[in-house]
């Protein structure tokens, strides 16, 4: 009985780790720029496609992950030169619509450079499964926990202790004072899309032992990781990390004990409730419109 | 301004009387029903993002739900086809309201996670639920019939398609020069503004929600019995995306802009068959194309170009 909740625990956390990421992203993002990156998915995927591209053409595995993180990185800069920045300001519908455009030519250009099938990657320290009160705990579990954590710790180091980051937390608060102080928002635009997809890249590549991944395996990731930045409040970076451990466990939970055949579907069941419920996220602050 | 108005409609209906005299054959003329099919969906949609501003982004889901009703119900409980389609389009309409009131409260992103989670759970519902859908694989329909007689040729389906394609037109134009569509207009200007005037912002936005998913399930519907065979594909996000790519690269609140939109981007897939997989990204690169210089999507762009009075 224990043992059974301590099981769907760990693969909740695991999970919930890989959204925690993603919701990062979003959160990032949104904050730089007001932007919801319907391409954060996308990041996810290529980390792991890239992941397993490179490990599979020789090169060694340090190597290969370092470049699976690096060129999301690079295409995440991209993307915020070549869609997002022509249309700074634009309506959020409009937004919206670019960042989904560009999710379509990433996955696009994956499917045709790599094809439509199923990949994984060995798991970095063996496979050989830690007993814990009767549960049983992947070796490539601690991994994700571990290196999200220790992704966190770095972020908010970078966020609360150093110049570039507090220039981006600053242009989050208020722009037009950002600038006025001498911070480059455009600059701010292209780190926070480099910064959001490189997390979620390294998400991907971390999750890939456990879950396989494919050209189309953003898409989920990608909507439940904006569900999880939603369900903690769209921006608030502890709120997206509370959120997608939430979502992952809750996930979890839902499949052990109700229906696994409906796993996908809790995270957005519960958005659904929080919405209604709690339309600004768990941690959101009340908001009031201007004319 | 008022002479005017049906132009466009009356341009609609001609083209409408003289295509299928010049489409060489059958997979043209299977085209083009598909094209006014989604033409129909688009209009719907567009009265919601165009003109009231409000993002949709799980409206297949509303379509799956006409198409399995007119599957499910004739195949499983003996229904006649026409009520089937009528249940549906209840069902749509009524699942709209019920999630409309508290999902309209909210703004922007957050409305386009609401819809899009209610997408997915449709689709995830459709998917498992195999003993009535047939699961991820889906299922025939029979045929449909309207007062005894059976409709099975595509010919009679161009002519039901492009009639249900005309009222439309007819009723958005009229809709958008009413005080209703003048609300619409007014809310996605500036709510507190149409709210200060005494427009009931609450109350319009979920009117035309429940609208356009009523729009999209009927045409779910006849979907399901032109092709004969419904899958979950028909619910699914890709598919919700299509449709915001059509009305958006036709043009935001233009009606006519629906048209073009849904016409082009049905004809697309087929024209990148031959270039396998590079169908999505064609897709990707003009949607963001079209974001970016033509925000305003092509009918309004052109018309405002050349000289065009209308809005």
């Amino acid at each position: 009985m224990f043992a059974q909740f301590l099981q769907f625990l760990f693969s909740g956390l695991t999970i919930g780790a890989t959204y925690a990421l993603a919701a990062l992203g979003f959160s990032i993002i949104y904050n730089a720029s007001n932007v919801i990156n319907f391409a954060q998915g996308e990041f996810i995927m290529l980390g792991g496609m890239l992941a397993v591209y490179f490990t599979n053409s020789g090169l060694p595995m340090p190597l290969a992950l370092a470049l699976a993180v690096l060129l999301p990185a690079l295409a995440g800069l991209l993307m915020a030169r070549l869609t997002i920045e022509p249309i700074k300001g634009a309506e959020t519908v409009t937004l919206i619509i670019v960042t989904i455009g560009a999710s379509l030519v990433i996955r696009g250009l994956i499917q045709v450079w790599l094809g439509k099938g199923s990949h994984g990657l060995p798991a970095f320290s063996g496979e050989k499964p830690i007993r814990l009160f009767g549960a049983t705990l992947m070796p490539q579990s601690l991994w994700v926990l571990g290196v999200s954590a220790l992704l966190v710790l770095v972020l908010w180091y970078f966020f609360n202790r150093t110049i570039a980051g507090k220039a981006m937390l600053a242009t989050s608060f208020n722009r037009v004072a950002a600038e006025l102080v001498g911070i480059n928002s455009g600059w701010v635009l292209f780190m926070s899309f480099a910064l959001s997809a490189g997390i979620g890249a390294l998400g991907g590549i971390l999750v890939t032992p456990i879950t396989l991944t494919s050209f189309d395996a953003g898409i989920m990731f990608g909507l439940k990781g904006f569900v999880a930045a939603v369900v903690g409040g769209l921006g608030n970076g502890l709120g997206a990390v509370v959120g997608g451990l939430l979502v992952g466990v809750i996930e979890a939970f839902g499949a052990g004990y109700l229906s696994s055949a409906y796993k996908d579907a809790i995270p957005f069941v519960l958005i659904l409730f929080i919405l209604f419920f709690m339309p600004r996220g768990l941690f959101g602050v009340k908001v009031t419109d201007r004319v | 301004m008022m002479k005017s108005r049906y132009l466009g409609l009356y341009a609609v209906a001609a083209i409408i009387v003289v295509l299928p005299l010049l489409l060489p054959n059958s997979f043209y003329l299977d085209l083009v029903i598909r094209m006014g099919i989604n033409a129909v969906i688009v209009l719907g949609l567009n009265l919601l993002i165009g003109f009231a501003g409000q993002i949709s982004m799980g409206h297949a889901g509303f379509i799956g739900i006409g198409a399995f009703a007119s599957a499910i119900l004739p195949t499983h409980f003996g229904w006649h086809p026409l009520a089937a389609l009528l249940a549906g389009a209840a069902a749509a309409g009524l699942l709209a309201a019920f999630v409309a009131r508290p999902i309209f409260r909210l703004q922007g992103h957050y409305l386009a996670m609401a819809t899009l989670g209610l997408g997915i759970i449709i689709n995830i519902i459709l998917r498992n639920e195999a003993k009535y859908t047939g699961g991820p694989d889906g299922m025939p329909v029979p045929a449909f019939t309207l007062f005894g007689m059976t409709v099975d040729s595509d010919r009679q389906w161009y002519w039901i398609v492009s009639a249900i394609l005309v009222v439309s037109v007819w009723a958005s134009i009229n809709l958008m020069n009413s005080p209703f569509g003048r609300a619409l207009r007014a809310l996605h200007g500036s709510e507190v503004a149409a709210q200060v005037v005494g427009v009931n912002v609450i109350r319009y936005k979920v009117t035309i929600f429940v609208m356009s998913a009523v729009f999209a399930s009927i045409m779910g519907s006849i979907t399901a019995h032109y092709v004969g065979f419904v899958s979950p594909a028909l619910a699914d996000f890709g598919h919700s995306i299509e449709l915001i790519t059509m009305v958006v690269v036709g043009g935001m609140a233009s009606v006519f802009g629906s048209l073009v939109g849904a016409v082009l981007l049905t004809a697309l897939p087929q024209a990148l068959a031959t270039f396998e997989g590079w169908e999505t990204v064609a897709f990707g690169v003009i949607l963001i194309v079209c974001m970016i210089f033509m925000p305003r999507g092509l009918v309004p762009t052109l018309a405002a170009r050349f000289g065009g009075k209308r809005q």
